[in-house]
C-alpha cells in the first residue's frame, strides 16, 4: 500500500476523547519499534513534536465530533487521507459524551462552568462516520491494543483485518466461562455487545457492560426482557445502555424503549 | 518597544490539545497562557442521575491515562458517604493498582514525553534510533506497571475490577508469581533510571512553590490522608471547597484553581508529594535520593523528571513488598449499606491531588458530582514558572526558545484530557 519503496505514513489524529485508544498505540510496548520501522509514524502530536505535513497512507481517528471547528477538520483530514480508521466508542459511536444528545446542552454547560457563554459546542456528540466515508471502525472502550496491530498489520500486507462481528457470548464460550446471567443472574450485556476484549467483565465475575458496542444484528429486546425477568426495572435498563456508546442505533433505540 | 510572541499552535506530548502563547516586552516575559481547547464533555453534568454502582466505570473515562486514579477517587468518596473503610488485603489491592498508574504513568512520561527534551529529540521513536537500550527498557518497565494494571484491574486502560466496597474479583495469590520475578528486574531498572535521570543537564532554576499533598502517618500516599501543604494547610478532604477555589478566568480556558484565602496559585503532584512526604518512602527509594543529591527537598521543576524517577523506584518496591505479602482475601468486597448525603475523597493521581464529591439520594443516584484534577490545580503555576524562567533563556535563538517554553509545560505533565473543563479561546497575534 505504500508510495513506491517508501513506508507508509501514519496520522494520529484526536477529537473529544479521553486519549485512551490513542495511547493503546504507546501500551504496544513489544511492537511500537518494530512498527516504527514498517511505518513512517508522521504525525502523533501526543508522542512527537515533529510532524510531517502533506497526505497519510493511513490516519487513525480517535473521538467524537462536537465542535463546528472538528466537524470541518475531520473533512480536512479525510481529504488528506488514503485510509481512514476511526478508533474506540468516541469515533465510532459518539462517546460517552453523545449522553448531551438527549439532554440541554446549555443546561450541561451552565452545570460545569460560571461563565456557559464562552462555551462554543454542538448539540451533539457524532460518530466520524456521520461525516465521512470511514475505511475502517475499531471498536471498544478503550479499543483492543491486539486489534489495532491486527489492523495496521492487515494495511501493511494487504489483508482483512480479523476483528469478527460476534456477541461477547462466543468470547465467553470460547474461554469456557460460566454464564454470570444463567448461572447467577447478574446483568450482563455480552449477548448484544461486539466481541474483542476477550470477555473480560464476565472473567471478573461481573456483567459485561457493552464498552465495545453493538454486534451485527443484536436482539437487544430479548435481551431487555430477560433483565426485567431478573428484576431490573426500566430505569436501570435505561441506564444500562446510556454508556459509551449510548448513541450507536440498536443500543439508543432500547434505551428509548424504555423511556426518556 | 521590541515586542515579541512566542507561539504554540498545538503543544506536543502532552495528553490532550492544548497550545501555548507567552508574550516578551523589552526582553521580559508580560504574559502566559496555557491555551486549552480541548472540547468539553460535561462529566459533572451527566454523572447526575446515574447510580452509585456506574460511577467507577464512567469516570475512568475522563482519562485514559490515569483511569485508576479516577476510579479511586470516586470510590473512596462514596465509601466515605458509606461509612466504609476498607483494611487488610483489599486496602493493599488498591495501593498496588495504584502502584501500576503511578509506574505507567511516570515511565510513559519519563522515556517518551520528557526525556527526548533533554537529549534533543523530537520523541521517544526517534530517540530509540540513538538510544535503542534506553527506550527499551522504558518501554519494558512501563509494560510491567500495565501488567500490574490488568492483572488486578482487568486491563491497562480503563480497569473494570474496581467497584465502591472493594474489587469485582481479588486476584489469587497464584496469578501473582509470575509478576514477582518481572518486578524484581524493573525495581533494578528503576534505578539505572534515577541514576541516568540524575546526570541530565538541568536548567537552574527554582522557585518557592506552596506544594500541596496528601500527606499520611505511615505512608507514602495513595488512596488516604490529609491534604496538606508546606505553609501549614493540614484539612480533610471534606474540606476542600472551603480552602479551593476553581476560577473560570475569562482569557482562558480551562478553570483554573486556587489558594481561596491568599488567591495564590499552587502545586500538586510529584515534587509537591516528594517535598511533603520524603520521610515515608523506602529506604532504597531515599538512599538514592541522597546519591542523586536531591535528598529531602527539590524545588526545580526541570528536576521533576528525577522525582518521577524516584516515585517509580517507589512504586516498584510498595508493589513488590505488597505481592510479596499478598493472601487472597476471603471476600473480594465489603457490603455497602446504602445512604443519602454527600462523600468525599482526594487521592494521588500520577499528577497529584484528584478531589471527588458527589451527593447522593435515597436510592443511590447521583444528585450532584464535582471534580477537580490535577492539572486544573496546576494551570496557575505552569504559567507562573513559564513569567518566571522564560526571561531568563532569551539569548536562545527563536527556536530553541519556543522548545524550552514547551519543555517548562512538559515539566507538569500536563494531562489536558483530565483539565477540561474548558472552553475556546481567541488568541491575539502581535
Amino acid at each position: 500500500m505504500s508510495r513506491a519503496s517508501q513506508p507508509p505514513r501514519l496520522a494520529v489524529w484526536k477529537f473529544a476523547s479521553c486519549d485512551g485508544c490513542q495511547l493503546s498505540l504507546l501500551d504496544c510496548e513489544d511492537q511500537i519499534l518494530t512498527l516504527a520501522t514498517a511505518i513512517e509514524i508522521a504525525y502523533f502530536p501526543e508522542a512527537r513534536r515533529a510532524s510531517v505535513h502533506g497526505h497519510y497512507d493511513i490516519s487513525l481517528v480517535e473521538g467524537s465530533v462536537t465542535t463546528q471547528h472538528d466537524a470541518e477538520r475531520i473533512q480536512e483530514i479525510r481529504g488528506r487521507s488514503r485510509f481512514l480508521i476511526t478508533i474506540g466508542a468516541c469515533a465510532t459511536s459518539g462517546g460517552i459524551q453523545a449522553l448531551r444528545n438527549f439532554a440541554d446542552v446549555k443546561e450541561y454547560a451552565a452545570l460545569v462552568y460560571a461563565h456557559p457563554e464562552y462555551i462554543s459546542t454542538l448539540d451533539v456528540s457524532t460518530p466520524i462516520s456521520d461525516h465521512v466515508k470511514v475505511d475502517f471502525e475499531l471498536r471498544g472502550c478503550p479499543i483492543n491494543k491486539g486489534q489495532l496491530i491486527d489492523v495496521l498489520s492487515a494495511l501493511l500486507i494487504g489483508r482483512r483485518p480479523i476483528t469478527p462481528a460476534q456477541s461477547v457470548c462466543v468470547e465467553c464460550k470460547l474461554k469456557g466461562n460460566i454464564c454470570i446471567l444463567v448461572s447467577q443472574a447478574v446483568p450482563c450485556m455480552g449477548p448484544v455487545t461486539h466481541a474483542g476484549c476477550g470477555a473480560l467483565c464476565p472473567s471478573y465475575l461481573r456483567g459485561c457492560y457493552g464498552c465495545f458496542g453493538p454486534k451485527e444484528t443484536p436482539n437487544a429486546s430479548a435481551l431487555s426482557n430477560r433483565l426485567e425477568e431478573i428484576g431490573m426495572n426500566n430505569e436501570a435498563i435505561r441506564r444500562l445502555y446510556s454508556t459509551f456508546n449510548v448513541n450507536a442505533t440498536p443500543f439508543r433505540e432500547e434505551k428509548e424503549r424504555h423511556g426518556t | 518597544m521590541a515586542r515579541k510572541t512566542i507561539k504554540v499552535d498545538y503543544l506536543a506530548r502532552v495528553e490532550g490539545e492544548g497550545g501555548l502563547k507567552v508574550t516578551i516586552e523589552e526582553g521580559v516575559v508580560k504574559s502566559a497562557q496555557l491555551n486549552i481547547f480541548e472540547p468539553p464533555r460535561f462529566f459533572e453534568a451527566f454523572m447526575r442521575g446515574r447510580h452509585y454502582t456506574e460511577t467507577p466505570d464512567i469516570v475512568a473515562r475522563i482519562c485514559g491515562i490515569c483511569p485508576v486514579a479516577y476510579q479511586m477517587s470516586a470510590v473512596h468518596a462514596l465509601e466515605n458517604l458509606f461509612g466504609i473503610r476498607l483494611t487488610g488485603q483489599l486496602r493493599a489491592l488498591r495501593r498496588l493498582l495504584y502502584c501500576g498508574e503511578w509506574i505507567e504513568s511516570h515511565v510513559l512520561h519519563i522515556y517518551m514525553l520528557h526525556a527526548p527534551d533533554f537529549l534533543g529529540y523530537e520523541g521517544a521513536i526517534d530517540m530509540a534510533r540513538d538510544h535503542s537500550m534506553l527506550v527499551r527498557q522504558g518501554l519494558e518497565m512501563k509494560k510491567i506497571g500495565n501488567d500490574i494494571l490488568t492483572l488486578v484491574g482487568g486491563r491497562e486502560i480503563h480497569p473494570i475490577n474496581v467497584k465502591v466496597g472493594g474489587f469485582h474479583r481479588a486476584p489469587r495469590k497464584n496469578e501473582f508469581a509470575p509478576l514477582i520475578e518481572k518486578l524484581k528486574w524493573a525495581r533494578e531498572t528503576a534505578i539505572k533510571t534515577v541514576e541516568w535521570a540524575a546526570e541530565l543537564d538541568f536548567p537552574d532554576r527554582q522557585r518557592d512553590y506552596i506544594f500541596v499533598a496528601l500527606k499520611h502517618e505511615e505512608e507514602y500516599p495513595f488512596n488516604e490522608g490529609h491534604i496538606t501543604s508546606n505553609h501549614g494547610l493540614n484539612i480533610s478532604a471534606q474540606d476542600y471547597d472551603a480552602y479551593f477555589s476553581e476560577q473560570h478566568v475569562p482569557y482562558s480556558t480551562a478553570l483554573q484553581s486556587r489558594l481561596r484565602q491568599c488567591g495564590s496559585a499552587y502545586l500538586v503532584g510529584p515534587l509537591a508529594r516528594y517535598n511533603l512526604n520524603f520521610d515515608q518512602l523506602s529506604p532504597l527509594t531515599k538512599e538514592l535520593a541522597h546519591a542523586a543529591g536531591i535528598a529531602g527537598s527539590c524545588r526545580n521543576p526541570y528536576q521533576s523528571i528525577l522525582v518521577r524517577a524516584l516515585e517509580v523506584v517507589y512504586a516498584f518496591d510498595e508493589a513488590l513488598s505488597i505481592l510479596i505479602n499478598y493472601e487472597q482475601p476471603e471476600y473480594s468486597f465489603v457490603d455497602v449499606k446504602l445512604k443519602a448525603g454527600r462523600g468525599f475523597a482526594a487521592t494521588e493521581a500520577p499528577r497529584g491531588l484528584l478531589y471527588h464529591r458527589y451527593e447522593l439520594d435515597q436510592a443511590g443516584l447521583i444528585l450532584d458530582a464535582q471534580i477537580v484534577p490535577p492539572t486544573s490545580q496546576n494551570q496557575a503555576s505552569i504559567e507562573e514558572d513559564l513569567k518566571e524562567f522564560i526571561g531568563g533563556f532569551m539569548d536562545l535563538p527563536e527556536e530553541q526558545l519556543q522548545h524550552k517554553c514547551e519543555q517548562t509545560v512538559r515539566n507538569y505533565d500536563p494531562c489536558i484530557s483530565c483539565a477540561t473543563h474548558f472552553l475556546k479561546l481567541e488568541i491575539d497575534r502581535v
